[in-house]
């Protein structure tokens, strides 16, 4: 203990202290601060970045998400305008169908009258021309019976017996 | 028969050696080779007669000698064709102030005596060298005499402020730490990842802040305090390295600076401390009040006795340590050579300073984690927000709050 004691030199203990001083001033000037700071600067500007990253990667996702979104959307609209196409060219066939029937129908109607039409007016035809005939046949029968005066006396007396016992 | 194998399992072990990579050899032969050279450089100072050294004594307070701080800056010593031994080395101011006023001249002027045999004339007083202490004759006194307990009787110790070498290892080692670090810091301005040296340094600083400062000081304040941290760490660590090469420096090896390196902890984390540090201190809640005073008493034997006390001891006895052991493991070579032969005192100092050597490099950087831990630690402590309420006793107390209690 006294050989450290005497060791022990004030002399160096205040040159130390004194250029410990300065030593310690003299590096927070001109290195520990800017060393300092240009760690903090450099390390926040990495956390900076790791967080734009993070955000890049996030917005990235809600892009993806987004387009995810939009294509089904669009699938969806797709099978929906393919359904609403299907629809309307069954309805399309079904109206078609329809009026093709009813036009059909019309015409056939139609035809069932022009044919009635046709009928009666042959019937009607037919009719005045069997009368006609009938006139012919008659007058050719009245002119054979009128031509003898006897028949036709006696055919006339027999008229008129009848008429007379009405 | 012991010699050729000795010196076989000597080259087999050179040639193991070699297949590691060079500049770790390099590294490693510098360190231990560069001791060996300190060891026998300094013998010569300590003992003029011959310069060389031979006995367990000599050696003994050859490695007092270079534990102490020094005058001069010696290089390494040699026997010149007159037979005279000659020094190399860099004389270093002697600054004192003596009963007459400052005094200055340079070490060269004792002539690398330590035994107080050469008196220095300087500013009107007479000084003498006395194993690196510089003395200064009381008046009338013409040559510095002993006394029973090996203390000068007729001479004291002026204030000195030489540059001594320790003075030299903080002024080299203050410019390098400028000169790195305030590079990289320069380098910022161009480019936000540094290049060359300073990729090196970068993440020793951000370790520093990281693993020292913020988990003790905490999230909030670590920031005010990272700066002498940072400061102190470098400077230990950088100094126990420049301890382990051939210059001998042994600056963190001396009381003086680890000294003025506890208190300027002790001296910030007393003056940041808040109200609840001292609260802690001199009233501490949640005991009987009887025993306050008690514990007051020794709260602040804690925190201004054996905190410092700590750190100081504790940097200086282990780096202390290193260099005797490393020094002791050198001398081998010498102690054993008549057991051993040269060859295997030689082998067997080579592989334990090796070895130790290592040993010593994770030292150096440990007990300047330490030092800066214990630091913010206590730094912490100061200025930590005590949100847990003291007076209810906890029915599980939580391991952090012990910690915290204790330390």
């Amino acid at each position: 203990m006294d050989q450290l004691l005497n060791d022990f030199s004030p002399g160096l203990f205040i040159m130390q202290t004194v250029l410990l001083l300065v030593l310690i001033l003299l590096m927070v000037k001109f290195a520990w601060k800017p060393i300092l700071k240009s760690l903090d600067d450099r390390e926040e500007g990495i956390q900076g970045a790791l967080e734009a990253a993070e955000k890049a990667r996030i917005d990235m996702q809600n892009l993806q998400a987004d387009n995810e979104k939009a294509l089904q959307q669009a699938r969806e609209e797709r099978d929906g305008m393919l359904k609403e196409a299907r629809e309307i060219r069954a309805k399309m066939i079904a109206e078609a169908e329809g009026d093709a029937k009813s036009q059909a129908d019309k015409i056939i109607l139609q035809a069932q009258e022009a044919i009635a039409a046709e009928k009666r007016a042959a019937v009607a035809e037919l009719k005045s021309q069997v009368a006609e005939l009938s006139l012919q046949i008659a007058e050719k029968v009245v002119k054979e019976e009128l031509s003898d005066k006897n028949k036709q006396m006696q055919y006339v007396d027999k008229m008129l017996q009848d008429a007379t016992l009405n | 028969m012991q010699q050729i194998l000795a010196s076989l399992i000597f080259e087999i072990i050179i040639m193991k050696i070699a297949k590691l990579p060079i500049q770790f050899l390099t590294v490693l032969m510098f360190l231990t080779i560069g001791n060996a050279a300190t060891a026998q450089e300094h013998s010569v100072a300590e003992s003029n007669d011959a310069g060389t050294l031979d006995t367990q004594e000599e050696i003994d307070e050859y490695i007092q000698h270079h534990i102490k701080d020094s005058h001069d800056f010696h290089l390494y010593s040699y026997t010149g064709d007159d037979g005279v031994r000659h020094s190399v080395g860099l004389p270093l101011p002697v600054i004192v102030w003596g009963s007459n006023g400052p005094a200055a001249f340079m070490s060269s002027a004792f002539h690398h005596d330590i035994n107080g045999e050469v008196v220095v004339e300087a500013g009107g007083s007479r000084f003498v060298n006395l194993h690196d202490k510089i003395y200064e004759l009381e008046e009338g006194a013409e040559t510095v005499e002993i006394g029973g307990d090996h203390h000068p009787v007729n001479a004291h110790m002026p204030l000195d402020l030489s540059i001594t070498k320790s003075v030299v290892g903080i002024l080299v080692i203050g410019i390098l730490m400028l000169i790195w670090f305030s590079s990289l810091a320069r380098q910022y301005k161009k480019r936000t990842i540094p290049k060359g040296f300073g990729r090196v340094l970068e993440p020793l600083v951000i370790y520093v802040r990281d693993e020292l400062a913020r988990p003790n000081i905490g999230e909030k304040k670590y920031r005010k305090f990272t700066g002498f941290l940072l400061t102190v760490f470098f400077f230990i660590w950088i100094l126990n390295l420049l301890g382990l090469t051939p210059f001998g420096f042994n600056v963190t090896g001396q009381l003086a600076v680890t000294a003025a390196l506890a208190i300027f902890t002790l001296i910030i984390y007393t003056f940041s401390g808040n109200k609840d540090y001292w609260m802690h201190i001199l009233w501490m809640p949640g005991v009987p009040y009887l025993i306050r005073p008690v514990l007051a008493v020794i709260e602040l034997v804690g925190a201004f006795i054996i905190k410092p006390f700590s750190l100081l001891v504790r940097l200086f006895a282990n780096i202390s340590a290193g260099h005797i052991v490393i020094m002791s493991l050198i001398a081998i070579m010498i102690t054993l050579k008549g057991e051993l032969t040269p060859a295997g005192s030689t082998l067997l100092s080579f592989v334990l300073s090796l070895f130790i050597t290592l040993i010593e490099v994770l030292v150096a950087f440990l007990q300047a984690y330490i030092f800066t831990m214990l630091s913010a630690l206590f730094i912490g402590m100061a200025v930590a927000e005590h949100d847990h309420d003291h007076d209810h006793a906890h029915d599980n107390v939580d391991a952090e709050d012990v910690r915290a209690d204790f330390i």
